[in-house]
């Protein structure tokens, strides 16, 4: 048994011979009902090693390291802990063993402090000074400042993750799991993530790192198991592929190049954006500040930024599910809409995709039909005289089915019930069907599955070329250089001047992300550094 | 072995329609243990309850008469229901339409007036409950109170502003001291559609009622903002809808039927205003939503069979000498297994044989 597993694990350099791994799943598998999330896993992980787990979204990843971390219970196969089988009741017994775990979500508090917050997560009788003692400790011994004082809402996002991240290291793990740790950070923030990371791996710690970014994967990983459709693939190491390799085998086939137009012309002012400032809806929310820019036809404008800098809001200001008091502050193809509401907007023909497919940019529980009628009842002629066009409804749905390639069990189904990616596509399609002026997207690959993402950032590239102003929100900075013309960047609700994409280096746009040309950078940083 | 509840990629339409049914089952399994506990012969106390009264043409007319106020309010509720907004005060509605109508009828007692009365009393009372219904749904939106609470208070104010008026300024001075209203003229009454019968107008104004609320949740662009606000209110934001807007809307509408079908009681099979001239339909009604899946198809027939309940419980205590509250015992055990019930449209029982001892799951 053991020789086979030996042969099953091309460790790269063959260090590890004589010892069992720290911790070895042997044909692991979880099924939800009929469907098979993890499919007969084996994976090892060894000490001083960082290991990256490589897959698109619904590919098992979740699901395996929920298993690894007692958060689920796998439906047949073993887990071995430093050569013996072990059963995980939950995940605190995870962590008394050694294993740590740090979410993509953070389960934060806002209005407790920041030691408060690690108290409530450790299962410790330490006392709570003792443990801020610890907390300041450990903190500093990383290079992981943190005022513990502090209370969480005042925090950024590469700070709240660092609460998550001490937290977790507090527990002196030996074997640490980080869940896309780099999505919420800025180049230069995710530069530092790296050099404690490689710090914890030559105490002998191990890592499992779980991200799609195949660039950061070569850079920081040393083997790599990559999983698709809940079975593993392959284990490699990363270093001797090259990024398309790895993504042929995510994703399991080539993936279609995005290509702008020859030729795209930019025309007159669509969208435009005149010194807009918002309170924020609700407690903790980000203020707009001044943002002013301009969006013509033909074009595609990118905002980057770290996420929580006010780019939902921006997106609620500009889709007019807020309104603002000035009606000049938010002009669409001419007209001052500051004050009309989302379905006067639509009339004046602009539509928008929201981050949130489910629950905002859909309604889960209804058929497509409904969720087309949910955004075309305003200005396709799909109602007369109050009563609904059902033939016009279904013909949007099998027009965005047609024209995007999505899939599903049948003619209109329920929104929940299609994939990410297919539903992504139908809510694409459904506001470019309807030839929009200006299309405003938020995050429009989240969670996408490759070729779902091409056939999206093609369609957008496409609606420009067509002449329509398009702004994107990503977070995706690849994503923002691949299909934008200009990039411009929020930090605490100001927007900074658009680059020109060519002028945008990832450095400039980490710096901006970070807030230091705006000179707002919190003192916070300054603890314990 | 074990059995988990696993959640459906999609809802199941099938259950959708036979949960109703699943509960009404299980109802008359609970209600015959019941009756045995009660020293009565189920089987007996079954037939009261549910055959005898289909057997007779006047308890079919009564249960139509019954059913009549119950489908009007229950078709109202589902409005609210549908868009997220829980009015629990029909009950207080229902009752200040039917003192709305009943002070034209009152007022013009004994005069010549025309065949205007009814009509006039049928748009008073709506109008009456309507408003009153909009008392809770202005303190939801402009203050954010509970519309549960604050709707459900209102009833004990309606119900003692009755007490009050056939008490004092309106009861009869010919009734001997009883607490009611004259009874009244033949114009202010609603027209029987049987001669000597009981069936009357009421009925088939709650088949239009039921007709307009299926054509308005399943053709028109407001029945789709209804839904779309109570299924998932930030994409009926993202779609343009506004819900509090609706929140006042289905309020008033669902007051105007509770008012409308107050002063159709009153001026049909009561006759007059006096205290207890409903049985709780505006609680009962909400039973009749439910168990009819918020549908007013489904509300017809659910307004019919909990009828047939209040027919058969007073012929169960005719005929066994079976408490009348025991009705209501059967009602409230009706609604806790139709709303457990619901529970299997998105989730489905499971059996499971894990091929290794673990630990029971989190999950």
């Amino acid at each position: 048994m053991q020789a086979h597993q030996r042969m099953l694990d091309p460790t790269p350099n063959g260090l590890h011979s004589g010892e069992s791994p720290l911790l070895q799943t042997l044909g692991l598998t979880k099924r939800y009902g009929d469907f098979l999330a993890n499919d007969s896993i084996d994976i090892d992980i060894w000490p001083n090693e960082i290991h990256a787990l490589l897959g698109e979204n619904g590919a098992g990843k979740s699901t395996l390291v929920k298993a690894i971390y007692g958060l689920i219970q796998p439906s047949a196969g073993e887990i071995r802990w430093q050569g013996q089988p072990i059963v995980l009741s939950g995940p605190s017994e995870a962590r008394s063993r050694g294993i740590g775990m740090v979410f993509q979500h953070f389960s934060l508090f806002d209005n407790l402090t920041v030691a408060e917050n690690v108290a409530l997560g450790l299962d410790g009788k330490e006392s709570f000074k003792d443990m801020s003692a610890r907390l300041e400790q450990v903190s500093k011994t990383y290079g992981l400042p943190l005022d513990p004082k502090r209370e969480v809402w005042q925090l950024s996002v590469g700070e709240r993750q660092r609460i998550e991240i001490v937290r977790a290291l507090m527990q002196d793990p030996k074997f640490l799991i980080l869940d896309e740790p780099t999505a919420v950070l800025t180049p230069q923030e995710a530069d530092q993530l790296f050099i404690v990371l490689e710090r914890l791996k030559a105490e002998g710690r191990a890592i499992l790192y779980i991200s799609h970014k195949l660039e950061e994967v070569k850079r920081l990983c040393d083997t790599a198991t990559i999983l698709r459709g809940g079975k593993k693939v392959d284990t490699c190491n990363p270093r001797l592929e090259t990024a398309a390799s790895l993504a042929r085998m995510m994703v399991g086939g080539e993936i279609k190049e995005v290509k702008a137009a020859a030729g795209r012309k930019t025309t007159v002012p669509r969208l435009v954006v005149n010194d807009l400032s918002l309170a924020p809806g609700e407690a903790h929310g980000v203020r707009l500040e001044h943002i002013s820019f301009e969006l013509k036809g033909g074009e595609i404008l990118g905002i980057a930024g770290v996420a929580g800098n006010g780019q939902d809001e921006l997106f609620a200001a500009l889709s007019g599910e807020r309104l603002s008091k000035d009606p000049g502050t938010v002009v669409i193809e001419g007209i001052a809409a500051g004050h009309l509401s989302i379905t006067q907007r639509r009339k004046l023909g602009a539509a928008f995709v929201p981050e949130e497919r489910l629950g905002h940019g859909t309604a889960p529980r209804m058929k497509l039909s409904e969720n087309a009628l949910l955004t075309g009842h305003a200005a396709s002629g799909m109602v007369h005289h109050g009563f609904i066009d059902t033939a016009a409804t279904l013909k949007t749905v099998d027009r965005a089915t047609e024209t995007f390639d999505v899939r599903k069990a049948k003619r209109d189904p329920e929104a929940a019930s299609l994939s990410g990616g297919n539903l992504q596509k139908f809510i694409v399609g459904r506001e470019i069907l309807r030839n929009p002026a200006v299309l405003v997207v938020s995050q429009p690959t989240w969670g996408v599955d490759a070729g779902a993402a091409a056939v999206i950032r093609q369609a957008l590239l496409d609606l420009a070329t067509a002449g329509a102003a398009v702004l994107v929100t990503s977070q995706d900075l690849d994503e923002l250089a691949e299909i934008a013309d200009r990039i411009a960047v929020m930090f605490h609700g100001h927007l900074s001047a658009p680059l020109a994409t060519a002028d945008a280096s990832r450095e400039k746009l980490g710096l901006l992300m970070g807030g230091s040309s705006l000179d707002t950078k919190e003192a916070a940083h300054a603890v314990g550094a | 072995m074990q059995l988990v509840l696993e959640k459906r990629a999609e809802r199941s339409n099938t259950i959708a329609l036979v949960s109703p049914l699943i509960a009404i089952g299980l109802t008359i399994v609970t209600m015959t243990i019941l009756f045995a506990i009660l020293g009565k012969n189920p089987l007996l106390a079954l037939h009261a309850y549910f055959i005898a009264p289909l057997t007779d043409g006047y308890s079919l007319q009564e249960i139509a008469v019954k059913a009549t106020p119950l489908v009007m309010i229950a078709i109202g509720l589902s409005l609210c229901y549908l868009a997220n907004a829980w009015n629990i005060g029909a009950e207080g509605q229902f009752l200040i339409g039917a003192v709305a109508g009943s002070w034209i009828a009152v007022k013009t007692q004994g005069t010549d007036a025309g065949v205007w009365v009814l009509p006039a009393m049928f748009v008073l009372a709506a109008a009456a409950g309507a408003l009153y219904a909009l008392i809770p749904a202005i303190c939801k939106v402009k203050f954010g109170a509970s519309e549960i609470l604050t709707s459900l208070m209102l009833v004990y104010v309606a119900d003692l502003f009755l007490d009050y008026l056939v008490r004092g300024p309106w009861r009869d001075p010919h009734g001997f001291n009883f607490p009611t209203t004259a009874e009244f003229d033949p114009v202010a009454t609603v027209p029987l559609l049987i001669e000597g019968g009981r069936l009357h107008l009421g009925s088939i104004i709650a088949l239009l009622v039921v007709a307009g609320a299926a054509i308005l949740l399943g053709r028109t662009i407001k029945g789709f903002e209804i839904r779309v606000v109570g299924a998932a209110p930030r994409a009926a934001r993202f779609g343009g809808f506004n819900a509090n807007q609706l929140i006042i809307l289905t309020f008033a509408v669902s007051g105007a039927l509770a008012g409308l079908a107050g002063i159709i009681e009153v001026a049909g099979p009561v006759g007059h205003l006096q205290p207890g001239i409903s049985p709780g339909y505006g609680f009962t009604a909400i039973i009749v939503a439910f168990l009819g899946r918020l549908n007013p198809l489904g509300i017809l027939i659910a307004g019919l069979f909990l009828a047939l309940t209040f027919i058969g419980g007073e012929q169960a205590q005719i005929a066994m000498k079976i408490p009348l509250d025991v009705t209501k015992v059967f009602q409230g055990i009706l609604l806790f297994y139709v709303l457990a019930c619901d529970s299997l449209i998105l989730y489905r029982f499971k059996l499971v044989f894990p091929n290794r001892q673990v630990a029971s799951g989190t999950h």
